[in-house]
């Protein structure tokens, strides 16, 4: 293998593990955040305890999105050297900016607040947990931006060699960006909702700490069925967005070939890359694909054929992970809508508790689905329309790239079963027992 | 003119991620060989408890601001230093998990290995930083096309490895200060005495590193030019020779502050004696990367400053506010809390 095909799984397998604990530090916090307010406003020793508890698990799972995060800004320039090089002066900006102004939020609030409970009051303390909540969203504000950046790059001329900024404005103002934000903010919400909701459950068919864990899952239900709602409206939003800005990528998640007026939905379909069609197409529901997807029932579909073969993306994983994080985000909408018409007794409902349990991992997997879709859809660009993944590289040899490979693939897997390991751990174990904490 | 007040801006930066992480960093290197027993540990990671993080993000910045300001340098400095880079940012991860994790385990064996890592996290990103900006100082092998000529090997020369050592010395000054700052009785003594042993070797060597400064790089140069400028390491010397006198009075919070001079000092010596070239070719000078054939084009460098000025003052506010907010030292009580390293 080659340092490019290395590089690119090296960059897969850092930016997969980083993600998967992005969404639970962005939705998590948020949910904290909202406990504690509440421990200010009713005095009630509950919500401390909650935000404690809630709080040591997002430690935990904090700290390892932030070492990983350093990761992918050091692997733009170790192994995608020539990237750096044409698109620093956009990309590169938008990552300064926001470590500049979230990551010093994020990381000096974390500190006091973990460490603040007896120093400061019980407002400044929240305080600080607000902005640990703002501080990391808006960081994915930034890092969204210069991902839709290399998705739709806009605001920029091409001079001196290399791409450069003309319009600010627009690059952090596009459509593109501003949908791609809350639409990861959602899946975020939906993911540190289902935890929540999926740990409580577990607690809750044990009957323990019923009156702290039955506030924890009625918080995270409502914050759930809102986002999951949202995330399929602000879907299908981005839905049009993509056949605007990236049809082939569009063409890909929904395994068209032939350019199609009134395209129809097939519920079903198997695609078939080599002979440049699909095995099965059943079920279909004619002209809804059009009408979904571009607002008008007999509007034109633009198929992958449109497209030299060496310009489309790999068809088969995009439709794959696009259908599949579609479905999972409609299971998500009817879990949530149910988990919140059940919000005030659900020790009533146990199996609904069992299915919520077992449902922890599966927003993970969508939210890995969704980038899927959106990283292997633009291929083979690394920026839409501008460059090539395969002349972006670094030029290190492919040994260098092995080797670290394999490191990341060591480490990480180490660093992931002790990060579950502990949160499993401290989930289980329950908050402490109110004595100890009044003492 | 951007040009330079960023060059000027991403030397400060990293000025003050050695100066804030150096202390960790040290503090980390020195944990295994001044702890001597549990409750001395748990002192160690719990006065580095509230910081380590917001220090790092310093070196985020600066390795942002480089990306940012200067994307050809970014570009050819990162993939040429491939192997030492992945090192050091194992050698991060490895830290950062252990501040986190092992006051969250109980068994001794676990709590070992966590210490283990803390000290090879905190040990080998010293050390590499040394390698790497004195490898920087002296040029490294690229050619035109900013492909590097060399491997690890070529990096861990004599001049580079001195620089290395430097660096572990000078965060090993900086982290047992900091530790006499938050210990208390007996670890603050060993804490303070082990900050008066080390400091002398770090005399030694920093006074070979000036010297071997003047063979192995051009960095005198700019100082012949303006000598004016040679207030910078007259100062940084002044405040190594301040360390001494502080730590003589037992005044280990002034002592810090010197220190703090001493290392904010060093690197801006090296930094000013760089300009204004941020990565020498030690193949063709022609082919250094300098800060005006790597530079941003001048709308980012310009919007880059806007966010800069207004934004970096507001955080070195709240960063001092943290730090005065956990300015006491680290008490049995701290200890006992659940939330506690």
């Amino acid at each position: 293998m080659d340092a490019l095909i290395l590089s690119r799984l090296q960059f897969a397998v850092a930016t997969y593990f980083h993600f998967l604990f992005v969404p639970l530090t962005l939705g998590l916090s948020i949910l904290i955040a909202i406990m504690e307010t509440q421990y200010v406003r009713t005095g009630l020793e509950d919500y401390k305890r909650m935000a404690k508890f809630w709080g040591k698990l997002f430690v935990i799972n904090f700290a390892v999105g932030v070492v990983t995060g350093i990761t992918l800004e050091f692997q733009f320039g170790t192994n995608w050297s020539r990237y750096s090089k044409y698109v620093g002066d956009i990309f590169g900006s938008l990552l300064a900016i926001e470590a500049t102004v979230a990551f010093f939020l994020e990381s000096t609030f974390i500190g006091v607040w973990i460490f603040g409970w007896k120093k400061l009051s019980p407002k400044a303390h929240a305080v600080c947990i607000w902005l640990v909540a703002a501080a990391s969203n808006i960081s994915a504000y930034w890092i969204l931006v210069a991902n839709s950046w290399m998705q739709h790059p806009v605001g920029y001329v091409i001079r001196n060699g290399r791409a450069e900024l003309s319009d600010f404005w627009a690059v952090v103002t596009q459509p593109y960006a501003i949908l791609m934000f809350l639409h990861v903010l959602s899946g975020a919400y939906i993911l540190a909702g289902f935890f929540v909701m999926g740990i409580s459950a577990y607690h809750i068919l044990r009957g323990n700490e019923l009156p702290f864990f039955k506030r924890s899952f009625r918080i995270a239900a409502t914050f759930s069925v809102i986002f999951s709602l949202s995330a399929m409206l602000i879907g299908d939003f981005q839905g049009k967005e993509m056949m605007k800005s990236q049809p082939a990528k569009a063409a890909a998640a929904e395994s068209v070939w032939e350019s199609t007026k009134g395209a129809p939905m097939y519920l079903f379909v198997i695609p078939d890359e080599a002979n440049e069609r699909n095995k099965v197409e059943i079920l279909g529901i004619p002209k809804l694909l059009s009408w979904v997807a571009l607002g008008d029932a007999d509007g034109l579909y633009r198929g992958l054929k449109e497209w030299p073969k060496e310009d489309r993306p790999p068809v088969a994983i995009t439709f794959w992970s696009f259908r599949l994080m579609v479905g999972l985000g409609m299971l998500f909408a009817l879990l949530g809508i149910i988990a919140w018409l059940k919000r005030k007794s659900p020790e009533n409902s146990p199996w609904l508790l069992k299915i919520l349990i077992y449902c922890i991992p599966l927003p993970y997997l969508a939210a890995s689905l969704g980038w899927t879709v959106t990283e292997v859809g633009r291929q083979p660009w690394i920026v839409y329309g501008i460059m090539k993944t395969a002349d972006a590289a670094s030029p290190v040899s492919a040994s260098q790239v092995g080797v670290s490979l394999l490191a990341f693939a060591v480490v990480y897997t180490v660093l992931g079963i002790v990060c579950f390991y502990l949160i499993t751990k401290n989930a289980r174990k329950g908050p402490k027992p109110l004595s100890s904490i009044t003492q | 003119m951007l040009e330079t007040i960023w060059f000027l801006l991403w030397g400060i930066l990293w000025a003050v991620y050695f100066m804030l992480d150096g202390f960790d960093l040290g503090l980390g290197t020195l944990s295994p060989f001044i702890a001597s027993n549990e409750n001395d540990k748990r002192v160690i990671y719990n006065s580095m408890g509230p910081f380590w993080d917001a220090n790092e993000v310093w070196l985020i910045t600066a390795g942002g601001v480089t990306f940012a300001a200067f994307p050809t340098t970014y570009a050819v400095m990162f993939s040429a230093l491939y192997t030492p880079l992945l090192l050091l940012l194992f050698a991060l991860i490895i830290r950062a998990v252990a501040l986190e994790f092992r006051g969250k385990v109980e068994s001794a064996f676990s709590k070992k290995i966590w210490d283990a890592c803390l000290f090879l996290g905190s040990f080998v990103p010293a050390l590499l930083l040394g390698v790497a900006f004195a490898n920087i100082f002296e040029g490294i092998p690229i050619d035109g096309e900013g492909i590097f000529h060399g491997n690890l090997f070529t990096l861990l020369n004599p001049y580079g490895l001195l620089g290395g050592l430097l660096f572990v010395l000078l965060f090993l000054v900086h982290g047992s200060l900091w530790l006499a700052i938050k210990a208390d009785g007996a670890l603050e003594t060993r804490a303070m005495k082990a900050a008066s042993g080390i400091w002398w070797v770090l005399l030694v060597v920093a006074v070979v590193f000036l010297v071997a400064t003047w063979f192995a790089t051009n960095l005198y140069s700019n100082y012949i030019g303006s000598p004016l400028l040679l207030l910078i390491p007259l100062v940084t010397v002044l405040a190594l020779l301040a360390v001494r006198l502080f730590i003589y009075q037992t005044a280990p919070w002034k002592a810090w502050f010197a220190s703090s001079l001493t290392i904010v000092g060093a690197t801006l010596f090296g930094v000013v004696g760089l300009y204004p070239n941020l990565l020498p070719s030690s193949l063709n000078p022609e082919y250094s990367l300098t800060i005006f054939n790597s530079s941003s084009s001048p709308l980012t460098l310009k919007i880059m400053l806007v966010v800069a000025l207004t934004f970096v003052p507001i955080v070195i506010a709240y960063q001092i506010w943290s730090y005065y907010v956990f300015r006491d030292k680290v008490t049995n009580e701290d200890l006992a809390s659940e939330e506690a390293y």
